[in-house]
């Protein structure tokens, strides 16, 4: 089982459900967020070119965050889900500097929170908020090792990219360029 | 919260299925965390889910509101069975809960009053403001007649009150839902096809091979299933063109993205039957078979070239015939979108039945992959006494516009002008669930009128602008509190869905129809409303229509079979279209008898002057108008709207980003707030953008207040549409200050 995320960028319209889906969901403060959206220009006008899509923690393989933690909070469990176990947590940032994703905060309750890819949902047998509720239908959500899932097969028919490369920490949140 | 066995089958096929029947699944997170133990309580939570339909944005989504045991609101989430939203709501409908949460909510009944010279409001019992209002109703009946007292609204409180004041004796209704946004395409529709467009627009997006664009940015709007549809179309490997000066998300999907020269679009229309018509490309037996007027269209678009339409837009020659070539190929599935915000340069249903004649011509009205016939259920009137008939209403008010189909709200604001002098003056006013003075151009006018208003009552459920002119304020509970109206939805097929409160009123908060209900009585029209509570109502007609009130709270959605016949033409098949004809009308008797020209032409229309652009707005796909910026789930996704400036515009002013700037327009009205700039290259540097609805100024908007400008305030300059009646509002140009000029020097 290892868990991914796949995002349609040609589909995505950055209307920001994910987010409040995820707020809404999650329970996470107001003026906080564990998924964001971003855009980026190329070009000049007319001859411009627009990328939308959602962001948020990408569940390395190789994930910094965990491997600064001075407490064991941040942990990889069953899925290749990345966690923190918020009463382990210490608030020290550490794992906030080294993420070069920006995906986390320090919550106001004092420990550091991000996305889960909504585990108490994978529980029960549910996608992930963000991946339920989104209208333009560009987020996949399924097991890599199986190889006919939704998500192996977009990644075997389709172009795609990962963020950040370069940062060597095998990131399982795909976008489909 | 159930999980419902067709959902795991759906999950199962992602390859998740393993996991969700794996009962000893918490093992795997490791039993002791922090985390499993909000799992186990999370799960353990039993959520209440009551039917709803959202009422954040008119696309009205069927949804399910899930309240916890404490009864508090967690989260809104979309009803699978619904064509509106498939099970996803969009970000603003995901949000609505903030509609419910928002603490600056209006709480109480206010009356205007004054306290040592200062107006201000007390708060109220229902009881004394709704004595108040009843008063005078009475007083302006026996003065001026009911058509005195004009309704001004938006969504469903305004059906609640649309029958109050009919039973009162007024027709004098309007909302600016028309005149101000979607009238001319609903008139330049018509007079084509002799039917509305109406809401959701009976686009088969989803099935098409070529969606057009004209200035329609689905993606932004987020009008649901529409926005679905387009991603579908994505997917299935449709052509999208695009028609707009700045590259909207939806252009950035398109495979053309046309940018054109603002205010230009009708020479673009022009061009493209032309082309279509020289070259032989259009639908020639869908023509030959359902239209009229088409030898008149020939001669009409033979001069406009695309070499012609290249000095008006900018668009290249090439650009224009290949595009037109692209149409046809794909034709009849294809479709030029109607667009919805569609009030722009005086012209506009003109330019309306130009993108009708060019669906005309592709043939795509009636056929899959085009517009389909869209069908509704009627949900039965519940029974009452005939409504009086009134001497005047819309319609006279709007009489010098012959082809308004609603009433024209900023007629409405002119016959209140004493300055007017209108054959139909109007005294009192009712505004529910619209904010007029972020929704109305030329703000001072509608101000004026105001104050000469002897009486005003405004219903909201926020202390929206409006609400601080009002003689009084009623607080209206949000949808999530309320039974409402049943959702008879025009679509592919007909449905139905209910609103079923989700948890009582939150503070002194009331529904529209039991205010309705409470004026009516008290004016002796208790006939009118003869029940105690509107669930009655809803019970009564869901019997009619073969269900319940408990099947539907149930199912939140029943969907029904089409009894109207199929959705597309058959090959050949005899229609006769609502126009006088029968015919769908590419010559226009009717425009020509009453002196317009029977086909679209070009007009050339101002341009910005030196040192002014020209002020575009648009939707951000968080908010809906002006009405939700204060929503904390909404505001925490975008709190304030920014300039869009093209760099060579920075440049040249020597703009940095996010620099707070300044506007002022033509007439020299300058922006209350500041704005920060944007330097995007998705932008033309002939013209500023902004999303429409912030720059509140009423302070007790806590949120929203001071935040970015109000695209609505700058917009003083209207370019009537003829035709009728709507008003033209892409026609303003600002200047942009970097120095503020509200500043107050200091000695």
């Amino acid at each position: 089982m290892r868990y991914a995320m796949v995002i349609d960028t040609l589909k995505c319209v950055g209307c920001s459900d994910c987010v409040v889906a995820c707020q809404t969901e999650n329970d996470v403060p107001h003026g906080y967020c564990r998924d964001w959206i971003t855009e980026t220009v190329n070009g000049s006008y007319p001859s411009v070119e627009l990328e939308l899509k959602s962001e948020r923690c990408n569940h390395c393989d190789n994930a910094p965050c965990v491997r600064c933690c001075p407490t064991g909070a941040s942990h990889i469990v069953e899925g290749g889900v990345v966690l923190v176990t918020a009463n382990e947590c210490i608030g020290c940032g550490a794992c906030i500097e080294s993420c070069p994703y920006d995906a986390r905060y320090q919550h106001p309750d004092g420990y550091v929170d991000k996305c889960t890819f909504c585990h108490h949902r994978l529980e029960k047998g549910q996608l992930p908020a963000c991946v339920s509720v989104c209208p333009t239908k560009c987020m996949y959500f399924g097991d890599l090792d199986n190889p006919n899932s939704e998500v192996s097969q977009l990644l075997k028919n389709r172009k795609y990219k990962t963020l950040a490369p370069e940062a060597g920490t095998n990131p399982h949140v795909f976008y489909l360029i | 919260m159930t999980t419902s066995r067709r959902k795991f089958i759906k999950i199962s096929a992602l390859g998740l299925g393993g996991l969700a029947t794996t009962s000893s699944a918490f093992k795997m997170f490791g039993v002791n965390s922090y985390l499993d133990a909000a799992v186990k309580e999370n799960i353990a939570k039993k959520f209440i889910r009551s039917a709803t339909y959202c009422e954040v944005c008119f696309w009205k989504c069927a949804a399910w509101a899930y309240t916890d045991e404490e009864g508090s609101i967690k989260k809104i989430i979309g009803n699978e069975d619904d064509t509106h939203c498939n099970g996803r709501l969009c970000p603003r409908g995901t949000g609505g809960v903030g509609m419910y949460s928002d603490e600056d909510r209006l709480k109480t009944p206010l009356i205007r009053t004054t306290i040592n010279g200062e107006e201000t409001y007390r708060e109220a019992s229902w009881e004394e403001a709704l004595d108040l209002i009843a008063s005078k109703f009475k007083d302006i009946k026996e003065m001026y007649g009911p058509e005195s007292f004009a309704l001004l609204k938006h969504g469903s409180p305004g059906s609640h009150l649309e029958h109050l004041f009919k039973a009162y004796g007024s027709d004098t209704i309007a909302e600016p839902a028309y005149a101000q946004c979607r009238g001319p395409r609903e008139t330049g529709f018509g007079l084509t096809f002799g039917s509305w467009v109406g809401s959701p627009e009976p686009t088969d997006i989803r099935d098409t091979k070529c969606l057009v664009l004209i200035g329609s940015h689905i993606g932004e709007n987020m009008h649901n299933s529409q926005v679905q549809e387009m991603s579908d179309a994505i997917d299935n490997g449709a052509t999208i063109i695009t028609v707009d000066p700045r590259l909207s998300t939806a252009a950035s999907k398109s495979k053309h993205w046309l940018a054109i020269k603002p205010a230009t679009d009708i020479a673009l229309l022009l061009s493209w039957m032309h082309v279509l018509i020289e070259e032989g490309l259009y639908n020639k037996k869908y023509v030959e078979q359902y239209t009229l007027g088409f030898d008149q269209l020939k001669q009409h678009v033979k001069p406009f070239t695309p070499e012609w339409a290249y000095g008006i837009t900018t668009i290249k020659p090439d650009e224009i015939r290949k595009t037109a070539r692209i149409m046809a190929a794909a034709a009849p599935s294809v479709i030029v979108h109607p667009g919805r915000h569609v009030v722009w340069y005086g012209d506009d249903s003109q330019r309306e039945r130009a993108i009708a004649i060019l669906n005309g011509l592709l043939g795509s009205w009636g056929n899959r992959g085009g517009f389909y016939f869209k069908e509704s259920l009627k949900v039965p009137k519940f029974p009452h006494p005939e409504y009086p008939e009134p001497k005047w209403g819309w319609e006279e008010i709007g009489e010098k516009y012959p082809f308004a189909q609603m009433g024209i709200t900023s007629e409405i604001v002119k016959a209140t002008l004493k300055s007017e002098e209108s054959d139909y003056p109007i005294k009192a006013w009712m505004v529910a669930g619209t904010n007029l003075i972020n929704t109305l151009p030329e703000r001072e006018k509608t101000i004026q009128a105001i104050n000469e208003v002897e009486f005003l009552v405004v219903i909201d459920t926020m202390p929206m602008e409006i609400t601080g002119y009002a003689d009084v304020v009623l607080p209206e509970c949000t949808y999530l509190e309320r039974y409402d109206g049943i959702r008879s939805a025009t679509n592919r097929t007909p449905s139905i869905a209910v609103r079923v409160p989700a948890v009582k009123p939150k503070y002194d908060s009331k529904p529209a129809w039991w205010i309705s209900k409470q004026i009516g009585e008290r004016l002796g029209l208790g006939d009118y409303f003869n029940y105690n509570d509107f669930e009655e109502v809803i019970e009564w007609q869901l019997n009619k229509l073969g269900t319940s009130l408990d099947e539907m709270k149930k199912i939140g959605v029943k969907n029904f079979e089409r009894t109207s016949g199929p959705l597309f033409l058959e090959e050949g098949q005899e229609y006769e279209f609502y126009t006088p004809s029968g015919k769908i009308e590419f010559y226009s008797q009717q425009l020509a008898n009453k002196g317009f020209d029977p086909m679209p032409v070009y007009t050339r229309h101002p341009e910005p002057p030196q040192g002014f652009y020209r002020l575009n707005y648009g939707r951000s796909p968080m908010h809906t108008f002006s009405r939700t910026i204060n929503n904390p789930n909404l505001s925490d996704l975008k709190s304030e709207n920014t300039l869009w400036v093209n760099p060579k515009v920075a440049r040249i002013l020597g703009l940095k980003k996010y620099q707070e700037v300044w506007l002022k327009n033509q007439d020299g009205i300058v922006s209350t707030f500041s704005i920060k700039v944007r330097i995007t290259e998705r932008i033309r540097w002939d013209s500023v953008y902004m999303y429409h609805g912030f720059g509140h100024n009423d302070k007790k908007l806590s949120r929203a207040f001071g935040k970015g400008v109000s695209d609505t305030e700058l917009i003083s300059q209207t370019v009537i549409d003829p035709i009728m009646g709507g008003t033209g509002l892409r026609g303003n140009f600002v200047s942009i200050l970097t120095e503020n000029p509200h500043k107050t020097s200091e000695i």
